[in-house]
């Protein structure tokens, strides 16, 4: 088990690293830097690169990324020259309402995935799981600024129930935290609905049967169980879509989380930003990973043999 | 042992005995709907063994099912099936759901599959127990009787393991005791020792002959096996293509076919005894339930065959007290037939 837990963070540290890295590259390959964003268009090419000596932006790329990553390592994620605070200061000032909008699409899309995945796949082929796998596949095409700025249209504009943008009270929270959960729930009820299909199949299905359960009783204790399993699995592998979706939807509804702060910080250049958000949110992938796999072995026996023995 | 007569005698009706008549199921094809078994009656007498035999396609396993009504939705079941005076045929579902497990259960073929691998072996062997209202802690000490009934060693102990945590054998006891959990009457084991290594199979059907006795059940074998019928089965019933063609007492029938395919069949097991391992394999191929063959479906591969087996469909007459056979020339076979069967006894 202990060996297996080192390997395990090992590649958690890798991924991290990884993402890091390649963030690092794709920044400094993108035109312009913080020396023309700050100076403006009007600055002259002699200013720029004054400014650029000054912040060291003209070293060979290699010495700025080793530089980096080692101030990295003791926790120092560099400053935001707009913010003129520590970058990952300002990122985890916006953490929690980040992690307040994909708590609560999450939930939203696990329960309602669940329970469509469940009702579509106990009997594949029927009306209900046609309607229903017709359904989730256009909530999974639809992407996600459109959806949320025809919430924003239908909801705040003509219903006027809600407000279109911003974060201050709950009422706030509901339209980004729909958006979110739309494709989400899609992805939740597709995966669902095939291991519910699948596990109603297996045999011992039929001896739950023919114990004399209910149909309800066959389905709850034997068949749902068995088929979050495979669930728990691919759901987790798209976490880093969900968290991807936050980025978007927060910059839709001008939810004040990190997706909408890292949007800004591309536009504006401001690297120190993008690499502290891009390393949390990588390390929030990652954990969930883990907390995925840990799941399962709770929920599947022979994962939890197979751990202890290998 | 006991002559045909002294047999029908002892068949005498109780309410021990679980009659089929007539049973047909239809079900959808590539063309159509189809009777994939057709008419088929037998009874299941109490404390007796009665194997269900017939290559696969024969509607052995769905005549089983058919018993318990889990007959898939799409499919149609007409004919009877009569506990007592109960047709359970015309039950409605939630009587069904008592009857199984309560007076009729079954035993599946593979335990690995047929367990379910998330639940604990003594949950699923309570599980019908609690839905009876015992509380966990009851229906766990319950469960740990039954695993030893069925010669689980340690069973208190093992109660919490999950079905991988147990070698094949051990599931398919742990299998039998969740069969056997709600004290029924009837036993359905289908192929219940296919899946099993060689050497575990005899001790699995000894579990089963010693479960009828002391538990004074009536079991259905259901097997494609003519060695493991030959050890177990008290009355035959051997199926071709949906319908059934012979039946009677096991060892009148296995000693003395009076049906072509039976004859067949017996000649096609090898015998490890003699010299010639591979006796006599069957011609052909069998008969494909959803297209079968005009007549009598057997003809395509019967050595007796003449054309009236092509056109008419032969009935399954009582040729000596006991024995029944569907073949034209039926009267032949038993005057004639003094076939290898010895070697079975």
């Amino acid at each position: 088990m202990l060996p297996q837990l080192v390997r395990r963070v090992g590649l958690m540290i890798f991924t991290v690293w990884g993402a890091v890295s390649l963030t690092f590259v794709i920044l400094r390959l993108a035109p312009g830097d913080q020396a023309t964003v700050q100076l403006g268009p009007d600055a002259t090419a002699a200013d720029v690169s004054a400014l650029r000596e000054e912040l060291g932006l003209n070293r060979p790329m290699l010495v700025q990324y080793l530089d980096y990553l080692g101030s990295a390592i003791t926790g120092d994620f560099g400053e935001s020259y707009r913010f003129r605070e520590s970058a990952m200061t300002v990122v985890l000032d916006r953490f929690p309402a980040t992690v307040l909008l994909t708590v609560t699409a999450s939930a939203l899309a696990l329960t309602i995935g669940l329970l469509l995945g469940v009702l579509a796949g106990r009997s594949p082929g029927r009306l209900v799981d046609r309607v229903i796998s017709g359904i989730t596949l256009v909530m999974q095409a639809i992407p996600s600024f459109w959806s949320g700025i025809m919430l924003i249209l239908l909801m705040a504009l003509t219903l006027r129930l809600l407000p279109s943008a911003g974060s201050g009270d709950l009422r706030h929270l509901v339209l980004p935290a729909i958006t979110l959960a739309i494709p989400f729930t899609a992805i939740v009820a597709r995966i669902t609905r095939s291991s519910v299909a699948e596990v109603t199949t297996e045999p011992y299905i039929l001896t739950a049967r023919s114990k004399g359960l209910s149909e309800r009783a066959v389905l709850t204790r034997h068949a749902v169980r068995n088929s979050v399993i495979p669930v728990v699995t691919i759901v987790s592998l798209h976490i880093g879509t969900l968290m991807g979706g936050a980025v978007i939807v927060e910059q839709v509804f001008a939810w004040e989380g990190v997706g909408s702060l890292l949007v800004g910080a591309v536009g504006n250049r401001d690297y120190a930003i993008v690499q502290a958000a891009t390393v949390l949110l990588a390390i929030v992938v990652v954990t969930m990973n883990l907390l995925a796999d840990v799941l399962n072995s709770r929920l599947d026996p022979r994962i939890r043999a197979g751990a202890t023995t290998s | 042992m006991m002559s045909g007569s002294q047999r029908e005698e002892s068949r005498r009706v109780s309410a021990g005995t679980l009659r089929v008549r007539d049973l047909t199921i239809v079900l959808p094809g590539p063309r159509g709907m189809a009777d994939v078994v057709d008419g088929v009656s037998f009874d299941m007498v109490e404390g007796r063994t009665t194997g269900l035999i017939g290559e696969s396609g024969s509607g052995k396993s769905l005549t089983a099912m058919a018993l318990v009504g889990l007959i898939p939705d799409t499919g149609v079941v007409r004919g009877q099936v009569l506990l007592g005076d109960e047709d359970l045929l015309k039950a409605g579902r939630a009587r069904m759901r008592q009857v199984r497990g309560a007076e009729i259960s079954v035993v599946f073929q593979d335990p690995s599959t047929a367990l379910n691998p998330t639940m604990t072996i003594g949950d699923q062997v309570g599980e019908i127990l609690r839905e009876r209202g015992l509380s966990r802690s009851q229906a766990r000490e319950r469960a740990a009787d039954l695993l030893d009934h069925v010669g689980i060693p340690d069973a208190a102990a093992r109660v919490g393991a999950y079905p991988h945590e147990f070698s094949g054998g051990m599931r398919q006891r742990a299998m039998i005791a969740l069969a056997l959990a709600g004290q029924p009457r009837f036993i359905l084991a289908d192929e219940p020792t296919t899946a099993l290594d060689v050497t575990v199979q005899a001790r699995i059907l000894d579990l089963l002959g010693r479960l009828r006795d002391e538990d004074h059940l009536s079991m259905l074998l259901v097997s494609h096996d003519l060695r493991v019928m030959s050890h177990v089965a008290d009355d035959l019933v051997v199926m071709y293509a949906g319908r059934v063609c012979e039946r009677g007492g096991a060892k009148a029938v296995l000693n003395r076919p009076l049906h072509p395919y039976t004859d067949a069949l017996v000649r096609s097991v090898p015998s490890v005894h003699v010299e010639s391992a591979i006796a006599d394999p069957l011609p052909g191929s069998p008969a494909n339930p959803f297209d079968r063959p005009a007549g009598c479906p057997f003809h395509p591969r019967c050595p007796l065959a003449e054309d009236r087996c092509r056109t008419e469909v032969p009935a399954l007459r009582e040729i000596v007290p006991g024995r029944f056979s569907a073949c034209h020339f039926a009267e032949l076979a038993e005057r004639t037939s003094d076939s290898g069967a010895e070697e079975l006894r």
